[in-house]
């Protein structure tokens, strides 16, 4: 198991800073890669001081003001997102799960629409108004399914899925109305929820950073009991796994993932449903695998998604939600077909 | 060992159990029999500590199942349901060792000694080292009930809870996994406890039987005393025929058709 991790978390690495050189100088100003290595090295602490400065001084603004900081958003939103999935898909044990399936995201997109709508979202304390009531109407939307679905202290995961949907659809009504009566010409509400990462400085990546690295070694470090959870509820417990204290941590982790990922870049789907199962397909069913490695994938995605959503229509910005879906989708598609030829019956 | 003093247990309106008494001694091989509803889960649920008794207690050990820590427990008592393994694509040996999991602190990591040459050894035990590393949903259902009895041999319990363990086995696999858990006993000295359909397998294998009927006992003991024709006829409504096992001599049921003229 190490070895594999080892492995596959090495090609991983190498792939995510591979796409991240590449990506950086892709845009309409096109900066070779040879500069942008030098230029990272740079400013990493104890070799920095050995390169020297030969390259454009504006290519280095244009690094590490513009595409850097957006691009390491990007990385941790994906990371996020990718985690959260392969936590909800192992607790609800449930293929089609996602950070989205018990409504945290329409959660959000209430908070946020609701502030765009009367034109608060720079009231209170500035730019951070809105993801920080996009994360509060999250988290308590994860509150409210939970209580909709608690019976005798115990919350099957049936309910839980249906009470998420439910909800999902009613808070979905909400901002569908908020987005209606909106009569400016350009729909600040239908951007926010198609997702974005533009004009977002460092500190959101600031913001976003603690809640990352908590999640994921909390989630990693139940990797082994989403695998004893996957024989069944009462065969986990059974093993002597106290079910319902971990089948609680893993939501609320998760749920605090996805909805600090969905208050600073909106709804990117996708991302949550299909790194967890494309790792799934690639490596087998050992969470001990699927977490890390969706951390890697989730980061490496999003980067090239983003990359594809600023440039490809330039200037135009074409929304991430967009992207990351009809990019995924069909590679996806392309991965279940692979699976089903090797004669594991599709089975996810 | 178990001790249960006057159990009930009721789901709303319905008595699964009534007033229950029974006491297990360490090292025996105990069988629950009874028709469809008589409580046999129920009572298992019981000592497995998944379920608590409405009234009346349930001791392991001198000490309520309830109170247990759910880990503490599971060093102690395994149980093999009867669906056994559900079919993931985890490899045989991965789902082995999952039944280190009481054993491991909540980051996984084993408390005690390395339970490799334990696993090991329960692979070659089970003749499962071929199929260590095939995922469980490509073997058949007597192999993944095989690779479920290894998980708890794992778990290295002094009391195995069995619930119908057979149901869903051939001729050949069931007497296999009865033998298999058979040696075990004999090589560890575990206590036995399982729920059985098949009386004949019952009577082969169990020292003792506890006969259920609507959730309460109407009797114990031996299946030479038990396993009667007048015992059987209340019990479960049939026309039994008891006969004697031709080598091992322990009583075999027969059931006869309502003959018509």
């Amino acid at each position: 198991m190490h070895k594999k991790l080892a492995g596959y978390g090495g090609i991983g690495i190498v792939l995510l800073a591979m796409t991240l050189v590449i990506c950086l100088g892709i845009g309409s100003v096109a900066i070779p890669i040879r500069d942008i290595v030098m230029m990272i090295l740079h400013h990493l602490p104890w070799i920095g001081d050995d390169v020297k400065p030969d390259w454009n001084p504006s290519y280095e603004q244009i690094i590490m003001k513009v595409r850097m900081p957006r691009l390491v958003l990007g990385m941790l939103v994906g990371t996020a997102l990718a985690v959260a999935g392969s936590g909800f898909q192992g607790v609800l044990r449930n293929p089609l799960a996602d950070p989205f399936t018990l409504g945290v995201s329409s959660g959000s997109a209430v908070g946020a629409s609701a502030l765009i709508f009367f034109g608060l979202q720079y009231s209170f304390i500035g730019s951070f108004t809105l993801p920080f009531v996009a994360f509060i109407t999250g988290i308590l939307t994860l509150w409210a399914v939970m209580a909709l679905s608690l019976d005798r202290g115990k919350i099957p995961t049936n309910s839980l899925i249906l009470s998420g949907v439910v909800m999902q659809s009613f808070l979905g009504a909400i901002v569908s109305f908020m987005t209606a009566m909106s009569n400016k010409t350009i729909n600040e509400i239908l951007y926010w929820t198609m997702g974005s990462l533009s004009l977002r400085g460092w500190s959101y990546t600031l913001i976003l950073l603690p809640y990352l690295l908590i999640g994921l070694s909390l989630v990693w470090g139940q990797a082994k009991s989403l695998n004893v959870l996957s024989l069944g509820e009462r065969q986990a417990a059974h093993l002597g796994m106290r079910v319902e204290r971990v089948k609680f941590i893993i939501l609320l982790v998760c749920t605090l993932l996805t909805a600090a990922a969905v208050s600073v870049a909106g709804i990117i789907g996708f991302v949550g449903l299909v790194i967890p199962h494309v790792i799934r397909l690639l490596t087998g069913p050992d969470y001990r695998l699927i977490v890390p490695l969706s951390a890697i994938g989730g980061a490496i995605f999003m980067v090239i998604a983003d990359t594809l959503a600023r440039t490809v229509l330039a200037p135009t910005e074409i929304p991430l939600g967009v992207v990351t879906a009809f990019v995924g989708a069909p590679f996806f598609a392309y991965l279940l077909h692979r699976s089903k030829k090797h004669g594991r019956g599709g089975s996810l | 060992m178990i001790e249960v003093q006057k159990a009930s247990k009721q789901f709303g309106e319905l008595n699964a159990l009534h007033e229950v008494d029974w006491s297990v001694q360490e090292g025996e091989w105990w069988g629950i029999i009874g028709p469809n509803g008589s409580g046999k889960s129920t009572l298992l649920r019981l000592l497995s500590g998944t379920e608590q008794a409405s009234s009346g207690e349930v001791l392991i050990r001198g000490k309520a199942a309830s109170s247990y820590e759910r880990k503490q427990l599971s060093q102690m008592l395994a149980v093999l349901q009867q669906d056994g393994l559900p079919p993931v694509h985890y490899p045989v040996k991965d789902v082995l060792e999952m039944g280190r999991y009481p054993f491991q602190n909540w980051l996984g990591q084993e408390l005690g000694n390395d339970p490799e040459d334990l696993i090991e050894g329960i692979m070659d035990k089970l003749d499962l080292r071929l199929l260590a590393k095939r995922p469980l949903d490509e073997l058949s259902g007597g192999q993944r009930q095989r690779v479920a009895l290894g998980q708890v041999m794992v778990q290295q319990p002094q009391i195995l809870l069995l619930d119908e363990p057979t149901t869903y086995l051939d001729l050949r696999y069931q007497h296999q996994f009865m033998e298999l858990v058979g040696n075990w006993r004999k090589e560890s000295g575990i206590t036995v406890i399982a729920v059985l359909h098949d009386l004949n397998l019952a009577a082969q294998f169990c020292d003792k039987l506890l006969v259920l009927q609507d959730g309460q006992v109407t009797g114990s003991g031996t299946p030479q005393e038990m396993l009667t024709a007048e015992h059987i006829r209340r019990v479960y409504g049939v026309e039994p025929v008891i006969v004697q096992h031709p080598v091992s001599g322990v009583p075999q049921v027969l059931i006869s058709r309502h003959m018509e003229e």
